[in-house]
């Protein structure tokens, strides 16, 4: 067996271009080559320069170079590594600030990549996320108890807040056969309401306010930081926690095996004897208690009050970095990492080269059409067409 | 980085130059001597090209880059921001070397502070919000500018305006979001109106703005959705009004396309005059008037006030824009014709609203 791979090079080959990961690798690099052209065209020395082309075409070649490489290093500078910057504490500043912006979208990220596997497409981690941190910064600001209780009763409120909204959808999808994709899109937006409705009554809005602003959260409830200078605080610990707790969940446990059973056939589940509706209602739960986290670790840890923008766009963001990830969770912590660091990026990248914040959402939405479509980039590398397997 | 987007971009470039005959003269050096201070920009969402707020406030910057010759670099806060990019967004302008940092709204307040506590050396101006501790006491920093407009002022003459010119009987308002800096424009329309029925004995009803409670108002829930400020439009118009004061940034660009789709209705612009903007272009003949918060003139003046060394910060050095100091205006008629007399009555009220004759409550008034 072992004798004929080594032989065979041009099977090794032909897998490794199979290989869904590769794809995936692939797709990422087309869509910064995309990101390049975009940031070289929308740049205004290039477009000025490309006015006098025939005087001085040097200008263009040299605008066009400038803008492209600038874009992209100003990027890693502000996602990865500042080697301009004079003290080790500046330096890594970049990678903690990618890690702060990769916790919530890579938590909300494995709560979705549960569901998908499970065949519920839940696009609710909007909702779960405000839900989860409504709870656990109302508890976070109004509760008065030593650290020890009080930050773990806080946190678990943001899982229990997301838990039960998630399950309310599983239970209604059980019980009534009511599609979760129209629910929990219905869901986010009571979500977003409910939130701006206690954020702007005594419920939850600061004494004394006038914005729809919380109190700050009380200290006792907050994430231990590791440095006051950083943002990325222990919240970002309990995320890989929850990676190694999902791939035990999806990988080793029965209930995974339920969750799986479903996801591959609900018919063929129920007669192996997995109660549907429950199932249903567990997988939603677990799934919204992981957004629910996502949220808590948002009011607890990095922002240390609610306003109405804290679930930012990380809802809509989880859907592809499940999907980039392909649902699985070590996966997703990668894909959940490389958007944390296109968020962090972007901005040196406006401030640093005045590159639009909108390329960063073109290249996210470009890695998503490429991994829709296979094909497309098998043709793009030149690479072999996949045989035997359906793309 | 990979080379090969270079490529791709050079092709792509190339044929794009190609094709638009790239032949002019190569540009002159530029005529202002660049001076050695950085000046910068954090947006709200919605980012500078909302033909709105914040486009007001970066016309300020552009100005201070061509008049000044002062060094600007700009960050646009994504669509549906969260406080970890209002943190970033400045603290990427700290890394950047900026002298004076403009943030454009309230919700960079916390943003602003922190950033203000931490780099005493860094001048900071707050667009639409003073500071605040983390119990909401009022915080005064010596280093933070906060510039803050009496909108009310201009919104009652738009509104005595509007009372005046409606055929229906009926205007309309509404927000984005309800915050203090939205509904001061709705409250101050709100009271020209009233004004006005009061002095002429009229009845003029405002809808979106029932009652005193300003949370219970009228309002699409964002800033970016202009679908959802059409159809709110629409709904006004079909209960019978015939001009809507949207407050909500771009948003109010599907009021102005309401217009379009039923004789005889107008739209007030605000945060500045829209007649004169490419984006309310399709829409400008029903261009009532537009309450206008000169930001670009407030941002320039700090700017300059930074280059000659002379910046003063603190709540007692806080700049409120009013009708007195030309802060808050309503714009010149355009292509709307107004009843007779109407631009001396309203030459007259501002002259009592300057004067105090005239009180228009908010909450800079009190």
């Amino acid at each position: 067996m072992s004798e004929t791979k080594k032989l065979d090079g041009r099977k090794i080959v032909s897998e490794i271009f199979n290989a869904p990961w590769l794809l995936t690798v692939l797709a990422v690099v087309a869509s910064f080559i995309f990101g390049g052209i975009l940031i070289a065209a929308s740049n205004a020395n290039v477009q000025a320069s490309a006015g006098y082309f025939f005087a001085r075409p040097g200008d263009l070649l040299a605008a066009i170079w400038n803008a492209v490489s600038g874009g992209y290093e100003a990027m890693f500078r502000g996602a990865i590594w500042n080697y301009r910057a004079d003290n080790l504490l500046s330096q890594i500043k970049p990678i903690t600030e990618t890690l702060a912006f990769a916790t919530p979208i890579t938590l909300a990220g494995l709560g979705l990549a549960v569901a998908f596997r499970s065949g519920l497409f839940n696009i609710g981690a909007k909702g779960q996320i405000i839900f989860g941190a409504m709870l656990a910064g109302w508890v976070g600001i109004n509760v008065d108890l030593p650290f020890w209780i009080h930050f773990p009763v806080a946190v678990l409120a943001g899982v229990a807040g997301g838990a039960l909204f998630g399950a309310l959808v599983g239970f209604l999808k059980a019980t009534t056969g009511a599609n979760e994709v129209i629910l929990t899109i219905m869901f986010n937006y009571v979500a977003e309401l409910t939130l701006t409705y206690v954020l702007k009554t005594p419920i939850l809005q600061a004494p004394g306010a006038v914005n729809p602003v919380s109190a700050a959260v009380r200290d006792t409830a907050k994430f231990p930081a590791f440095s006051d200078q950083i943002r990325v605080h222990t919240g970002f610990l309990l995320m890989l926690g929850c990676v190694v707790f999902v791939w035990w969940l999806l990988n080793r446990s029965t209930l995974g095996f339920q969750f799986r059973a479903l996801g591959h056939n609900p018919s063929a589940a129920k007669t192996a004897g997995i109660n549907i509706g429950l199932t249903y209602v567990l997988v939603m739960a677990v799934s919204g208690a992981l957004s629910g986290i996502a949220g808590a670790t948002q009011v607890l840890g990095t922002e240390k009050f609610l306003t109405t923008g804290v679930a930012a766009s990380f809802g809509f963001d989880a859907i592809t970095v499940a999907l980039l990830g392909r649902n699985k969770p070590w996966s997703v912590l990668a894909a959940g990492v490389l958007f944390g660091a296109l968020r962090a990026g972007a901005v040196t990248m406006q401030a640093n080269q005045n590159v639009p914040i909108d390329i960063v959402l073109v290249v996210q939405s470009m890695i998503v059409l490429f991994i829709a479509a296979p094909p497309l980039v098998r043709a793009m590398f030149f690479l072999p067409k996949q045989k035997g397997v359906a793309a | 980085m990979n080379t090969s987007s270079v490529f791709k971009g050079l092709a792509l470039a190339a044929a794009a130059s190609l094709t638009l005959a790239g032949c002019s003269a190569a540009p002159a050096t530029p005529t202002v001597t660049p001076i050695d201070y950085k000046a910068c920009m954090v947006s709200d969402s919605g980012g500078f090209k909302d033909a709105s707020f914040n486009e007001e406030a970066y016309n300020g910057l552009k100005e201070a880059e061509a008049t000044l010759g002062v060094q600007i670099a700009t960050v646009e806060s994504p669509n549906s921001a969260t406080q970890t990019d209002y943190v970033s967004g400045v603290n990427s302008m700290i890394d950047e070397g900026c002298n004076l940092i403009i943030n454009v709204g309230f919700n960079l307040a916390v943003a602003t502070r922190d950033a203000a506590k931490a780099h005493p050396d860094v001048n900071f101006a707050l667009i639409d919000s003073a500071l605040s501790n983390d119990d909401y006491s009022p915080l005064s920093l010596d280093n933070v500018k906060p510039i803050q407009y009496d909108t009310a002022q201009a919104a009652f003459l738009a509104g005595y305006l509007a009372a005046a010119t409606t055929k229906t009987g009926k205007v309309a308002t509404y927000g984005g979001m309800l915050f203090p800096s939205v509904t001061i424009f709705m409250s101050g329309f709100k009271q020209g109106v009233e004004y006005y029925n009061t002095a002429k004995g009229k009845k003029v009803v405002v809808l979106g703005a029932n009652g005193d409670d300003s949370s219970k108002w009228a309002a699409t829930g964002d800033f970016n959705d202009q679908a959802k400020g059409k159809t709110l439009t629409e709904q006004f118009f079909a209960q019978g009004a015939d001009i809507v004061l949207p407050v909500a940034g771009p948003v109010g660009i599907g009021s102005g396309q309401a217009t379009l789709d039923k004789t005889g209705t107008l739209v007030v612009g605000v945060d500045s005059d829209w007649y004169n903007l490419p984006a309310h272009a399709a829409y400008k003949a029903n261009i009532l008037t537009s309450i206008e918060k000169k930001m670009a003139k407030a941002v320039l003046e700090v700017i300059k006030s930074g280059v000659d060394k002379t910046f003063t910060g603190g709540d007692a050095n806080q700049y409120v824009g009013t009708l007195d100091n030309g802060g808050v205006m309503i714009a010149d008629q355009h292509d709307v014709v107004y009843p007779t007399g109407i631009q001396a009555e309203l030459d007259d009220l501002k002259a009592k609203i300057i004067s105090g004759e005239i009180k228009v409550a908010s909450q800079y008034s009190k």
